[in-house]
């Protein structure tokens, strides 16, 4: 089944959204397309897939039939436009937004829907960075760390330390374990989320925008944390941005999501020298091109209330 | 037409919420059932909603005391009954004012407040977080508030009424010389433990009830924006303050309807 959705996916990405093929001849367009050996190696077994996708808020659609994977031990960039539905995936990955239709599978199960039991032991497997850090105000750095463990585990408090020392060691923040989160900057918070993330050795972190809003000297050492964390704990990272050249700095693997579906994907050198317009608007920042400026509205004359006489 | 559409869809919207407002309750009171193992929660948020609001009620509950002595003691000399002051200080503060008035203040102080924390932890993205921490914001931020409401509300009414049968003893003696016995024994003869005392325990925790539901309702459902919290905390303090006065009548009707 993931093979054939592999070669769903690239099909997609090689040809654009609004390619005429059928599923056969789609397959057939990966296989001769495809230059990269080590692709269908690399989605083998992953962590998650998404298959046929549909979601709507309200009469908004967001995705229309998104196809993706997230492999094993790898880190996967998805990027996009504002607005596009990257962080929405996020949710759906989750469990904190349901699809209209189509399938969410987490490390070979359905992702359930419902607020259970179950859904709550997929999260234990899962962290998140959020784009605010969503630390909890009332407490202090290292209780927001020790949170998850105290709410998770039965370990004693001995172990909780232990625990959280090293997790703030990884982020070099453990000196300011005692700091509440107002005392922060925007750099630390996002250290101390990521370390509150990795709390309890999660299958599969993701980051919402973590370099939004970051000096250079901060944005550096997230780019450096995600990439050494992942290749340390051999999870699976997704990070969610529209920051190219920092995403593309870490990427094992691309996703370009535009118009409610995967526009393209390959590796971040693949993405960076594609000729396919859509791609090379978004990796390039062009202002021109298949990437809509505007949102979708009436004709502009007719609100402006002048008409050709 | 429009009135007609209008009309329809505010009336639509207000079903909606309120079938939300019951959904939320049922979750709200299973988080609560489940939390109750969890002591230290329940004991930080009675500190929190409680012990935090005391000082707005002691300081209200003595002044309307006083008030209610002065007034009381006015109308009363006119007919030379003067020693029941103590009593309709008593039974005014026990069967009505006391739950009433430090349900409308827990609203004002507690409720408002419980509004906007929970609605700034979902603007943040705290109650978010913790989902994704597997953690059930309704185990470990809405029950023990839920539970330490209910139990903070009736200790605060009884608080008022105490201080404010104190103050109206105050005016009693010190502005008119009425004698302390007297005061003390109308007090003590006309107060009954069912009929007024445990009447008025039992509207303080109907109103504890209400207040914090509306208000961690409100938090939760509040449209996450500093607008929308704004919103929602100036509706808690609205819909608890009706809700009270309603429900006042409603138990009042029930309770004493029938003597």
């Amino acid at each position: 089944m993931w093979r054939s959705l592999v070669a769903h996916r690239n099909g997609v990405a090689v040809v654009g959204g609004s390619n005429p093929l059928t599923p056969t001849n789609k397959i057939q367009a990966y296989t001769s397309r495809m230059s990269r050996p080590h692709s269908s190696k690399l989605f083998d077994n992953p962590l998650v897939e998404a298959t046929d996708v549909h979601f709507s808020f309200g009469h908004r659609s967001i995705f229309d039939g998104l196809n993706l994977a997230l492999p094993r031990g790898k880190v996967t960039v998805i990027m996009g436009p504002s607005g596009c539905g990257k962080s929405t995936f996020l949710s759906m990955l989750g469990g904190r937004i349901k699809p209209d239709r189509g399938n969410l599978i987490f490390d070979g199960k359905p992702i359930p829907t419902d607020q259970g039991s179950e859904l709550y032991e997929m999260r234990r497997k899962m962290g998140v960075m959020f784009q605010n850090n969503a630390l909890l105000t009332d407490l202090d750095v290292y209780d927001n760390i020790a949170f998850p463990i105290r709410e998770q585990t039965d370990l004693p408090e001995e172990i909780i330390r232990l625990m959280v020392l090293m997790k703030l060691e990884m982020v070099g923040l453990r000196g300011a374990r005692n700091l509440m989160p107002s005392e922060l900057s925007g750099g630390m918070a996002r250290r101390v989320s990521l370390a509150r993330a990795i709390a309890l050795d999660p299958q599969l972190i993701m980051y919402d925008e973590p370099f939004v809003g970051l000096d250079p000297i901060s944005m550096s050492v997230i780019i450096q944390l995600i990439r050494k964390l992942n290749d340390a704990m051999g999870v699976a990272s997704v990070v969610v941005t529209h920051d190219v050249h920092e995403g593309c700095s870490i990427a094992d693997y691309v996703y370009l999501l535009d118009n409610k579906k995967v526009v393209g994907h390959g590796s971040a050198e693949d993405m960076m020298n594609s000729s396919q317009p859509d791609i090379r608007q978004f990796m390039n920042g062009l202002p021109d091109g298949p990437v809509r400026y505007h949102y979708p509205a009436g004709n502009y004359l007719d609100d402006l209330g002048v008409h050709d006489q | 037409m429009s009135f007609v559409i209008n009309l329809g869809n505010w009336g639509l919207g207000l079903f909606y919420r309120l079938g939300a407002a019951f959904l939320f309750l049922l979750q709200a009171l299973r988080g609560a059932c489940q939390c109750l193992p969890r002591g230290s929660l329940i004991i930080q948020q009675i500190y929190s909603i409680g012990v935090l609001t005391m000082l707005i009620i002691l300081v209200s509950g003595l002044f309307v005391g006083m008030v209610l002595g002065l007034q009381g003691y006015y109308q009363l000399v006119n007919f030379s009954a003067e020693s029941s002051l103590g009593l309709v200080v008593a039974l005014f503060l026990v069967r009505e004012l006391g739950p009433v008035l430090a349900a409308l203040l827990f609203a004002g102080r507690a409720g408002s407040a419980l509004t906007a924390e929970i609605g700034l932890m979902k603007t943040t993205e705290q109650l978010a977080a913790m989902e994704m921490m597997a953690v059930n914001p309704m185990i470990r931020v809405i029950g023990p508030r839920f539970i330490a409401g209910i139990i903070a509300m009736p200790l605060l009414a009884a608080m008022m009424s105490a201080v404010g049968i104190l103050g109206g003893y105050l005016v009693a003696h010190g502005q008119f010389g009425v004698d302390p016995g007297v005061y003390w024994t109308s007090i003590e003869n006309g107060v009954e433990l069912v009929d007024d005392v445990l009447n008025g325990v039992i509207k303080s925790v109907v109103f504890g009830f209400i207040v914090v539901w509306i208000a961690l309702f409100e938090g939760y459902d509040a449209e996450p924006t500093s607008e929308g919290v704004s919103r929602a905390t100036t509706r808690t303090v609205v819909s608890s303050s009706l809700a009270i006065l309603g429900g006042d009548y409603i138990l009042t009707a029930l309770m004493f309807g029938g003597s």
